[in-house]
Parts: structure tokens; sequence; C-alpha cells
């Protein structure tokens, strides 16, 4: 959440995976702000172009992946003339500390930017503590 | 063209590798504004017409504002994030500010019948070529 005043085009990174996939196409690192609140850890992620159906939200052993696929159906009949970025899906892999409540995590799309909110689990939240 | 392939990931491969091909090719020309500025923009031709299609995410639809007049395109806005007050960041990547990019197609277009279309944050500028502008079968007489 970088403030400026005009805004500049920011190059799509590639994922860089351990393992080389079978498929030859390419897989894009969704640009994300990461923040928390009191309740909960949140996450946002720009995925333009992908529909709310084909976001995939995992979390196990500590380890949050988000996926997205697009629709490249869309793209058919249609010839590039101009280009000036690529499109392809999108991935991200994070590590979390242990204290999410895995059960009750939720996901939100809107403009293409998915909003995940990883609550905390009551543990884990900041406690006032009264000086007697 | 990317419609004749069997498996999905083929044909996600080969719109890429045509992406790649056509990455900042002379079409759109040096207009008033040249590539490189922000959004970026990929131009597709559909048959006679053409689809310009731009990555808006976390673009409100509102607060953008799109010109068209004779062959050049206006694509302004502003895009906002905001979070709650209280929170900590960890970590941010995405920006926010505000954009204005102008494009000169060079077609001859037809300016009132351009279609924008917003989705997912992804903008698709529908625009159809101008009837004078398209080809005609000239008939031996």
């Amino acid at each position: 959440m970088t403030t400026g005043q005009e805004l500049q085009v920011q190059q799509k990174r590639e994922v860089e995976k351990k393992q080389e996939s079978t498929v030859p196409a390419r897989v894009y690192v969704p640009v994300t702000d990461i923040f928390e609140t009191n309740a909960a850890l949140m996450l946002a992620l720009e995925m333009p172009g992908v529909d709310r159906e084909n976001i995939d939200v995992k979390l196990e052993s500590g380890v949050l992946t988000i996926e997205g696929t697009i629709d490249f159906t869309k793209y058919e009949g249609m010839y590039p003339v101009y280009t000036e970025y690529n499109v392809g899906n999108y991935a991200r892999t994070f590590e979390l500390s242990s204290d999410i409540d895995q059960e009750r995590i939720s996901a939100e799309l809107k403009d293409g930017v998915v909003m995940l909110t990883l609550p905390k689990l009551e543990k884990a939240k900041p406690r006032k503590i009264k000086v007697s | 063209m990317v419609s004749s392939f069997s498996s999905p990931f083929d044909a996600l491969f080969a719109l890429q590798r045509t992406l790649d091909a056509n990455l900042a090719s002379g079409w759109l020309g040096a207009g008033t504004a040249g590539p490189g500025s922000f959004p970026p923009i990929n131009v597709f031709q559909k048959g006679d017409d053409f689809v310009a299609v731009v990555e808006l995410p976390g673009v409100d639809k509102g607060s953008l504002e799109i010109e068209a007049k004779e062959n050049t395109i206006r694509i302004a806005g502003r895009k906002t994030i905001k979070y709650d007050e209280n929170a900590s960041v960890h970590r941010c990547e995405r920006v926010m500010g505000s954009f204005d990019r102008t494009i000169a197609v060079p077609i001859q277009i037809d300016p009132d019948a351009i279609r924008a279309e917003m989705r997912d944050g992804v903008l698709a500028l529908f625009i159809p070529r101008a009837e004078r502008d398209k080809p005609r079968k000239i008939s031996i007489g």
C-alpha cells in the first residue's frame, strides 16, 4: 500500500518453484499486501481476470497456498496485435504461524483483488493485562 | 490463433507465446503517450474489430474515466487502497495513485460505438472499426 501520485507499471514476477511443472505455461506471483489486526491476519492479493470460482485457498501444516486460474477461453478468436503484458495463472505460498483458526478462513473478491481473512485463534489474540 | 488447441494448458502456453511475440510491437506507434506508462494494455484483433484489454486490479468502476475522440482513447482513473487504520502492515507491494493514459490507434474507429466492460479487475474495450475503414469488395463492372 505505497502511496504514489503517478502509477507506474509493475512488472509481473514469475513463480519460482522448487519443482518444475510438466506444463510449460507460466505462472505469476500476485502482488500482495499483508497486514494484521487484533482479530485476524489479512492478505490482499491482486489477481486480475480471476473469477470467483477459480480461486483456490489451502492451508496445510502452516503453509498457505493461494492459486488463481484465469479463464483464457475469453481470448479465443482474438489475435494479439500489440501487447504490453502477459497473462497467466497466479500462485503464491506463505508460511504462517500456527495460531490461525483454519475453520474460519474467509475470502472475498472485489475488482480482481482477493481479500483473505485469517482469524487468529483465541489464545493468540492480544490480551489487556490489568495492573492490580 | 489461440483457439485450435486441445489441451487447456497448451492453449494457455500458446496464448502466452503469441503475447510475447507481439510484445510492444509498433502497432500503437508513438502516440501522445508511448508504451511504458500505466496501465499496461494488450490489443487484440477480433474479426474486423479490436479489443483492448487492460488489467486494473483494485480500481473501482466508478473511479474510471474513458474518453474517445477520433482515433484516440483516454483511460484515466485513480486506484485507492484502504485498510483498517489499526492494522499493522507486514508486507506492502500494492501501489496506489492516479493514472492517465492516452492511446492512438492506427485505424479509423467509430468512437461512439466503443463499448467498455469491467470484470474482476480487467477492463475490456471493444473498439469497432469504422465502416469507412473496412475493406470493400469491388466488383468488376
